[in-house]
């Protein structure tokens, strides 16, 4: 196998099995937030418990996702040594900036969070917890955004020529709000919601099957519907915003999800399908202008066909094809389910529903399905390009990486990242099976409340 | 000098600043785990161990990250040079770093034997190997390694360990170590900060028998790096608070003041850094052999439009980054308890 090949692989397997955990600890921050927040208005010991109980999941997931994001930004100049020359000077201060504000952030108040609850007062131990949920948003922020910048570029101007080419910042706004990054952030962000959300409901809805913890489970999944449901009507929303300014931006990569070959008005959309790109024809049921009407809100707006781009521009069809419907289809799905698992929680009635149960304790693995699928297709859809219309993959890589220190690497995180799935699995499923610790349903400042009582207010 | 150059020298110092304050501050949770096995024998103790950086540790490392980030926004060909040509250097320390940071929230998530020793050993290997390349690859970046015409590395792998750059990740350890050491002292009571404590002075000597013959080496052997303090003698005065600062170590351990320990201690890796980057000024990379392809602060630099925008962002961020990351140390203080929430 080639470098690049093996490059490819690479990156696409750290930043997969990386991008499992960022979105949980995101969408776990948020659901932390609410629950502290509930803890400190009501100050119901079950509120507490379920703080103390997902923290520690959130801790688990933290860890991963950090150990295992240092790679992804030593990758970029191991592996990819050309396009980091090309892009430093704009793609590198996103990063920058996403260490300091929101790095930082993160991890020193994560401190407070995990180990602060005997150390600092409960508004101020609020406060930090609303500072890692924060941080999370904000690292999603920087990140999304430099990876927006190279599906979408602006602000920039390209100095030199032919191998010294590097794009070069001219309008810093320009480069953080390019066309793509609030519709691509906001898209991210909802499926980082539905990853933690659908988490709560999954661990609740398994302990109301083995009839455990009923009060801390029927908790969770009221509250982890609530927030599922919002994300993914939202994610709806935010995904139909982001394709059509695909449908503007890239048009290639648009008629790559759709498989549309020829450019028209009435453009079809396919439910679902396969492409046959040898032949250039998409198989499979398509409902006529919907497309049109989607992209352009217009059914008779014409849209862009893949065979208005040269073979040499086009990414993989089919591969795109497939990848952005099952992000679709399982979206759809979950959205589905949220609204009728919600509907049986107001009647009172899911408790007894076991195939909803069944249903939503599986469910936990829709978002991370969808997100994975969402984030495969908008990186695969933009081949061959990695900055688009500007440079091409295959001519970003480390010139003097070679194929054998590639194959090397690779095999070491394959091993190194499937001990590491496997011991999250085992934890998870350990802290699960452990459930909440009836402990937890005290109030932890009672005798620190009474000391603190003098300087109130003093501590947030 | 035009704003090019000024700006370009800024932020040759802002990313050995980031960089220093990683050394610092990852330097002694690194060095609590070289320690781990040798110091501590008991599951309490080792314990007690993680328990002194938990709190502390992630954060520490994010000074890593933002350092690359910085390089890489700053200074985009050298990153991509350094990080390209020392491939499986990085992916071994990467490895390292991975190993070492799971180590410390797994291995108390499970209570059997089995478990807990192979995380220890995680914990300790991966610090001790992290330690050492981080110091093979200062070694290299001060020897100077082989860079092409078109900026790109052009040595091999095993050309990155001859006797200096092993020499000096020798030396890093024990730096590391001798700091781990003294924090540790600063974070542990009774019986187990005793035990630590005979293994300062010991550590101490042993850096700084490390560092004499460094430092011998790289008059005889690195001349481009003594340059500077040749071409400004005062650049001097620099070595005599390092010297100080580390004779004040034991003096400081023996009279129970341990955070003063500490903080001499931190100040002598500030003064080391300082030097090191007095040293390298302009480069960034020495090219070795052939000078002339050297990526320095002037020729490897992003547009100045950059580095002003970083510089604002610089300017807003690092201010609240060491307020609330001296309030959280701050919160941390004393000496380790174990809870129910602690590793």
């Amino acid at each position: 196998m080639d470098v690049l090949l093996l490059s490819r692989l690479q990156f696409a397997f750290t930043i997969a099995f990386h991008y499992l955990y960022p979105p949980l600890s995101i969408g776990l921050g948020v659901l932390l937030v609410i629950i502290e927040g509930f803890w400190l208005i009501t100050r119901k010991p079950l509120y507490h418990q379920m703080a103390r109980f997902w923290t520690k999941v959130f801790a688990l997931t933290f860890a991963i996702g950090v150990a295992t994001g240092i790679v992804m930004e030593f990758e970029f100049g191991t592996n990819w040594a050309t396009y980091s020359r090309y892009v430093g000077d704009v793609f590198g201060s996103a990063l920058a900036a996403e260490g300091i504000f929101a790095f930082f952030l993160e991890s020193g108040f994560l401190a407070v969070l995990l180990f602060g609850w005997d150390k600092v007062g409960p508004k101020l131990h609020f406060f930090a917890t609303c500072m890692v949920a924060f941080g999370a948003h904000f690292s999603a922020i920087w990140i999304v955004v430099a990876n927006s910048w190279m599906q979408t570029p602006a602000g920039f101007h390209i100095v030199g020529q032919g191998l010294s080419a590097r794009a070069e910042i001219t309008d810093f706004w320009a480069m953080v709000f390019n066309p793509s990054s609030m519709d691509r952030l906001s898209h991210t962000l909802m499926g980082a919601w539905q990853a933690g959300a659908w988490l709560v409901v999954s661990v609740g809805a398994f302990y109301l099957l083995k009839r455990r913890h009923r009060e801390f489970a029927l908790a969770s999944i009221k509250l982890g519907l609530i927030v599922a449901l919002v994300s993914s009507v939202a994610s709806l929303a935010t995904g139909h915003r982001s394709a059509q300014g695909v449908a503007v931006n890239q048009p290639a990569k648009l008629a790559a999800f759709e498989g549309l070959w020829k450019t028209g008005p009435q453009a079809p959309l396919h439910l679902f399908g396969w492409v046959d790109a040898s032949h250039e024809v998409t198989h499979g049921p398509e409902i006529p202008g919907l497309l049109s009407w989607l992209a352009h809100g217009d059914a008779s707006a014409p849209v862009q066909g893949l065979r208005d781009t040269p073979p040499a521009d086009r990414p993989p069809v089919n591969f795109s094809f497939q990848l952005f419907h099952l992000m679709v289809a399982v979206g759809t799905l979950l959205i589905v389910l949220a609204g009728w698992a919600f509907y049986l929680c107001k009647r009172g009635r899911l408790e007894h529903a076991r195939r909803t149960l069944w249903l939503l304790t599986f469910a936990v693995l829709g978002p991370q399905i969808a997100n994975q699928a969402g984030w495969w297709a908008a990186e695969v859809g933009r081949q061959p390009w990695i900055v688009y219309g500007l440079l091409r993959t295959s001519h970003a890589l480390s010139k003097v990486v070679t194929a054998h220190q590639v194959a090397a690497s690779m095999i070491m995180f394959l091993a190194v990242y499937s001990l590491l799935f496997a011991v999250f699995v085992f934890l998870l499923n350990d802290k699960i099976q452990h459930g909440p610790d009836d402990a937890d349903l005290v109030d932890p400042y009672e005798k620190i409340g009474q000391s603190l009582a003098g300087v109130k207010g003093g501590a947030a | 000098m035009s704003a090019e150059p000024v700006l370009a020298t800024i932020w040759f110092a802002l990313v050995g600043v980031l960089f220093t304050g990683y050394v610092i501050l990852d330097g002694f949770d690194l060095g609590v785990g070289v320690l781990h096995l040798a110091a501590a024998k008991s599951d309490g103790d080792r314990r007690i161990f993680l328990n002194a950086i938990g709190p502390v540790w992630d954060g520490n490392e994010v000074w890593l990250v933002t350092g690359g980030g910085a390089l890489f926004a700053a200074f985009p060909a050298v990153y991509a040079t350094v990080f390209s040509g020392f491939y499986l250097a990085f992916m071994a320390l990467l490895c390292a770093l991975i190993f070492r940071a799971v180590a410390i929230e797994f291995r108390s998530k499970h209570p059997s034997a089995r478990w807990r020793r192979f995380w220890d050993g995680s914990f300790a290997g991966g610090s001790l190997f992290s330690a050492l390349l981080i110091g093979i690859a200062m070694g290299n970046v001060a020897w100077g390694v082989p860079v092409g015409a078109d900026g790109e590395f052009s040595g091999s792998f095993l050309g990155l360990l001859h006797p200096y750059s092993l020499l000096m990740g020798v030396t890093t350890v024990a730096l590391f170590a001798m700091h781990g050491a003294i924090y540790l002292v600063l974070k542990t009571e009774g019986g187990l900060q005793r035990r630590i404590r005979t293994w300062v002075n010991p550590l101490i000597i042993a850096f700084i028998l490390c560092y004499a013959i460094l430092t011998l080496a790289t008059l005889l052997y690195v001349p481009h790096v003594t340059e500077a303090f040749r071409r400004e003698p005062w650049f001097f005065a620099l070595v005599i608070p390092v010297v100080l600062a580390i004779a004040n170590i034991p003096r400081e351990v023996n009279r129970g003041e341990e955070f003063r320990a500490f903080l001499s201690s931190c100040a002598a890796m500030a003064g080391l850094m300082a030097i090191f980057g007095i040293g390298m000024y302009p480069n960034l990379l020495y090219s070795n052999p052939a000078p002339e392809h050297s990526l320095t602060a002037l020729n490897a630099a992003s547009s100045p439009h950059t580095l002003r925008i970083m510089l604002t962002i610089a300017a807003i961020g690092v201010p609240i980054v060491i307020t609330y990351s001296a309030s959280i140390y701050f919160i941390f203080r004393g000496k380790v308890r174990l809870g129910r929430m602690s590793y």
